[in-house]
């Protein structure tokens, strides 16, 4: 039981990070019907600049808070922008093409932008620096730290401000009419090709805050890390319901809880046999179990049809 | 030209007689740039294996599997496990080979399953999540019960050997040097003749156009009489075998394994493979693993010296060079060529097809 | 082809039975308690207004759908719940209303994959072409093209299916269902499209095949080709049958007449 709460929390926190990228994956997926396989990468993106900025800041002895803040800041533009290129360049010539295409040529801009990276950063973790002192709280037996709390509250903040977005503005309703039916939203005079590069650019500057809320509870970032981070985020999304935004939201959060669960208890419930480093099996397995049995998600899905 | 081979029958078996003696003689003449050159062929008949096994898959069922790096791990462990010291068995390899196919088959049916109801991306996603799982699994198995040696792989696994003739060492036969990649290098060549072979057949038969119908129309193929599941699970049988026995003479060839050869990234360059060169087309997925194999090799030897010269160092290493490339040639290609280089005649009609449309459209 | 029974032969087995056919999808009762009876050789229409449950019934019969409620019996044989497979090779073959043929691939492709379901070569014969297979596979061709001239449609034997003219994929549907030597033969809205002249070379190519001894399952909406091609007609309204019999008879049956045109004022 002791291990119960701990791993709840680790679970919520890691599920938070889930859910914000998950939204990403979803939103694109719902409009064009698209596994964007190239958005783990935006996070690794959003990751790596803002910590070669946090880097740079921190000499110049500014308040912690701010350099985050600021170092965010930053990496949400860079992402935005190269989301606005990868859609605009790779995807969008490829609208009416036959599914396979879209996904081959997202696997491959996956595989440029990482190695991009690698050139820029080279193969060398970058180091969270030490700029935010982590202060544990105890609670029911188990530590929270003051990094989970912040990762969660900013993920809540962030879930918050997209649902305002897609559900209270005129943009937002834009967005949902063409998911739901491009033909007929660009004869109401929405520009559909705008409203899809607008789905990216927002997924793409949740990944950039999700990179950095990663980068700093793993304390590394490096060009490979958003490649699993990806597939996991896509599988929470399909399991709270592909094209759903609070099912991606949910899913996120499921899935984190439920690998961090497993993780803790697998030694235990299979007598040692199976241990903790299956950990990754977990989201391929919720996957996989979903799709066959539930291929429509816990919250159900919401595509559109394909333009 | 191509007339001329289509009805002349003497210039089409000349074509072929030479083709054939080029291939035999090669290894000779590549054993004078160095042997690498020779284990290069080598390995690039091996992805050809792998491409024409998943080309069944892919190219003739229409469905899109990108865990297929699975089955070449299974064929590579079930040799290993079968002709090492790891268990002390040191089966023959024309013994352990079909066997190697059979499980690499099982596993297809396996993995296959339980995605036959999945659409397109989904069907991708899963045997990419299974391709995973697999490769953990491998990594992982060797506690309480030590099966595949983790991380550490298998290593001095048995060679082939052929009437007593190993293939691990160099003979000399006539003057002449035949070094144990050359040996392997023409039965590897004739195990693809024979693939090409069976592949060709399979696609001009009962069962082939099953595949073609499930590919093109699923409902439809279920209407004319077509068990849709029967169908699709034996395109997965059949491409894992053939990934099955690449597998196998991997291990033999290599003589040691480990998960580290099994990632992902094999997976994505074999379905690269296959789209690049033509899904569907025999003749392009060879093609397209041929080129895939080489050019990376190539450049890796041109390239550093290249950098070398013109910027007094190196800026980008050969492999972070191939990859980009790699990627690049993805993206480009579906934008500019979609069907592949050599595309199959039913893509083309399609392609046609679909060029007509947008034609009618835009006028309209 | 197979000989066949002369029409109105009233002592004509009953191929199809249906009994008490149910359908429900999610709060909607399309079909309920529909039972009906197809006789052996006989041209037997479905009708009724849009929305009737004519292609649900029709699904249900071909296996997309199993039935909630009821039993199929096809020549004696339960086959209530079978898959749309196994339906197409206990003899039952059937044509799509937005017509489902593998386009990209060639009109003979087409028609010599209908032969699947009565041929047996498998992978090891399709690898060592054995004697066997390679006069299945001369077998199969000759008949495809055999059935490709039946329908009129040999010329474009080699043409992708998709680029054929509207009429003529219509046809190669028909003659991609007959590969499969039906015992019935169901087409869904075949006439739909088609103008006066093509219509008239349909009922044509129905008689013919009713001739070779094949029973036919239409549903149409084209009511001058149902009144003078089928033998008996089964009219659905909302999910129920209101009539069923010679299409002279149900023509003035009341019941009928308010179903499409609705009650006098």
């Amino acid at each position: 039981m002791d291990i119960f709460i701990q791993q709840l929390i680790n679970g919520l926190t890691l599920g938070s990070v889930y859910a914000v990228v998950a939204l990403g994956y979803t939103m694109v997926y719902g409009i064009i019907q698209l596994i964007n396989f190239a958005h783990g990468e935006l996070v690794m993106i959003g990751a790596m600049v803002a910590f070669t900025l946090i880097g740079v800041l921190v000499p110049k002895g500014l308040n912690p808070m701010v350099i985050v803040l600021l170092a965010t800041a930053c990496a949400i533009p860079v992402c935005m922008l190269v989301g606005y290129a990868m859609e605009r360049l790779a995807y969008r010539p490829l609208r009416r093409a036959p599914r396979l295409a879209p996904l081959i040529t997202a696997i491959g801009v996956s595989i440029i932008l990482q190695h991009l990276a690698l050139l820029v950063w080279t193969r060398n973790n970058l180091a969270f620096p030490q700029v935010i002192k982590t202060q544990s709280y105890a609670i029911g037996g188990a530590t929270i730290t003051n990094v989970q709390i912040a990762i969660m509250l900013m993920s809540l903040v962030m879930m918050a401000g997209l649902a305002l977005l897609v559900y209270r503005t005129r943009l937002g309703t834009a967005m949902r009419a063409t998911a739901q039916n491009a033909q007929v939203a660009g004869l109401m005079g929405i520009d559909i090709n705008r409203m899809i590069a607008a789905t990216f650019v927002i997924g793409a500057a949740l990944a950039a805050v999700a990179g950095v809320m990663v980068g700093s509870y793993y304390g590394i970032a490096h060009y490979q890390m958003g490649a699993l981070l990806g597939l996991k985020a896509f599988s929470a999304a399909v399991l709270g319901g592909i094209g759903n935004l609070p099912g991606a939201m949910l899913g996120g959060l499921t899935l984190g809880v439920v690998e961090a669960l497993g993780a803790g208890y697998i030694g235990d419930l299979t007598g040692d046999v199976f241990g903790s480093n299956y950990q990754d099996v977990f989201a391929f397995l919720v996957l996989i179990v979903v799709l066959v049995f539930r291929p429509s998600g816990l919250l159900g899905e919401r595509v559109g049809d394909r333009a | 030209m191509r007339d001329l081979l289509r009805r002349n029958a003497a210039v089409r078996w000349s074509a072929v007689v030479l083709i054939a003696l080029v291939l035999i003689a090669l290894p000779f003449a590549l054993s004078q740039a160095g042997t690498a050159w020779v284990r290069i062929t080598n390995l690039a008949i091996l992805f050809t294996l792998l491409a024409l096994g998943l080309n069944i898959v892919v190219g003739f069922a229409g469905l899109l599997d990108l865990g297929y790096v699975a089955f070449y791990a299974v064929g590579a462990y079930a040799y290993a496990l079968l002709a090492s010291p790891h268990f002390g068995l040191h089966l023959p390899f024309w013994v352990i080979l079909p066997i190697g196919a059979a499980v690499a088959a099982l596993f297809g049916v396996l993995l296959g399953a339980p995605t036959l109801k999945l659409r397109g991306d989904y069907l991708a996603i899963v045997t990419l999540g299974f391709g995973e799982i697999v490769r953990i699994f491998l990594n992982n198995l060797s506690r309480p019960v030590n099966i595949t040696n983790g991380p550490q792989g298998i290593s001095q696994i048995d060679p082939f050997s052929i009437a007593g003739v190993s293939f691990a060492k160099t003979d000399t036969v006539m003057g002449a040097m035949v070094s144990g990649p050359m040996k392997y290098y023409w039965f590897l060549l004739a195990l693809l003749v024979v693939v090409i072979a069976i592949n060709l057949r399979l696609q001009n038969s009962r069962i082939g156009r099953a595949w073609e119908a499930v590919r093109e129309d699923e409902t439809a193929a279920r209407a004319m009489g077509i068990d849709t599941t029967k169908i699709k699970l034996l395109a997965f049988a059949m491409g894992a075998s053939f990934g099955g026995v690449a597998g196998g003479l991997f291990a033999a060839i290599q003589g040691f394994i480990s998960p580290e050869s099994f990632v992902l990234v094999e997976s994505i360059m074999v379905v690269a493979m296959v789209v690049l060169g033509g899904m569907g087309n025999i003749w392009g997925v060879i093609l397209g693993a041929l080129l895939l194999s080489f050019v990376p090799e190539i450049l890796r030897y041109t390239v550093e010296p290249l950098q070398k010269a013109a910027f007094g160092r190196m800026i980008v290493e050969p492999e972070v060079l191939r990859m980009l490339i790699f990627g690049f040639a993805l993206v480009l290609v579906m934008l500019f060529r979609p069907a592949g280089l050599l595309p199959s005649a039913v893509r083309r009609r399609e392609l046609a097809a679909r060029g007509e449309g947008e034609l009618a459209e835009r006028k309209a | 082809m197979k000989s066949g029974k002369a029409r109105g032969d009233n002592s004509a087995k009953a191929l199809v039975t249906a009994e008490g056919i149910g359908k429900r999808f999610g709060g909607v009762q399309a079909l309920t308690g529909v039972s009906f009876e197809i006789k052996e050789g006989e041209i037997y229409g479905l009708i009724g207004p849009n929305g009737a449950g004519k292609t649900t019934l029709f699904n249900v019969l071909t296996g997309i759908y199993a039935p909630d409620a009821g039993t199929f019996t096809f020549r004696g044989r339960d086959i209530t719940g079978l898959k749309t497979h196994e339906i197409a090779a206990a003899g039952i073959a059937r044509t799509f209303q937005n017509i489902r043929l593998f386009a990209n691939l060639s009109a003979l492709e087409n028609v010599m994959i209908g032969r699947h379901v009565r041929t047996r070569a498998g992978v090891l014969g399709a690898v060592l072409r054995d004697r066997r297979t390679r006069a299945e596979e001369a077998a199969i061709q000759a008949r495809a093209v055999e059935l490709l001239e039946y329908v009129g449609i040999a010329p474009r034997a080699n043409d992708a299916a998709g680029s054929l003219p509207y009429g003529d994929q219509r046809r190669l549907e028909i003659a991609r269902a007959l590969a499969t030597d039906p015992t019935l033969l169901a087409l869904d809205e075949p006439a739909a499209g088609m103008n006066a002249s093509e219509t008239i070379g349909l009922r044509k190519l129905l008689e013919r095949v009713r001739e070779d001894g094949i029973a036919l399952l239409l549903i149409e909406h084209d009511m001058k080709l149902v009144m003078k091609v089928c033998d008996r007609v089964l009219v659905l309204d909302y999910g129920e049958r209101i009539a069923e019999g010679a299409p002279s008879e149900v023509q003035k049956d009341a019941k009928v007449i308010e179903a499409y045109l609705g009650t006098p004022a």
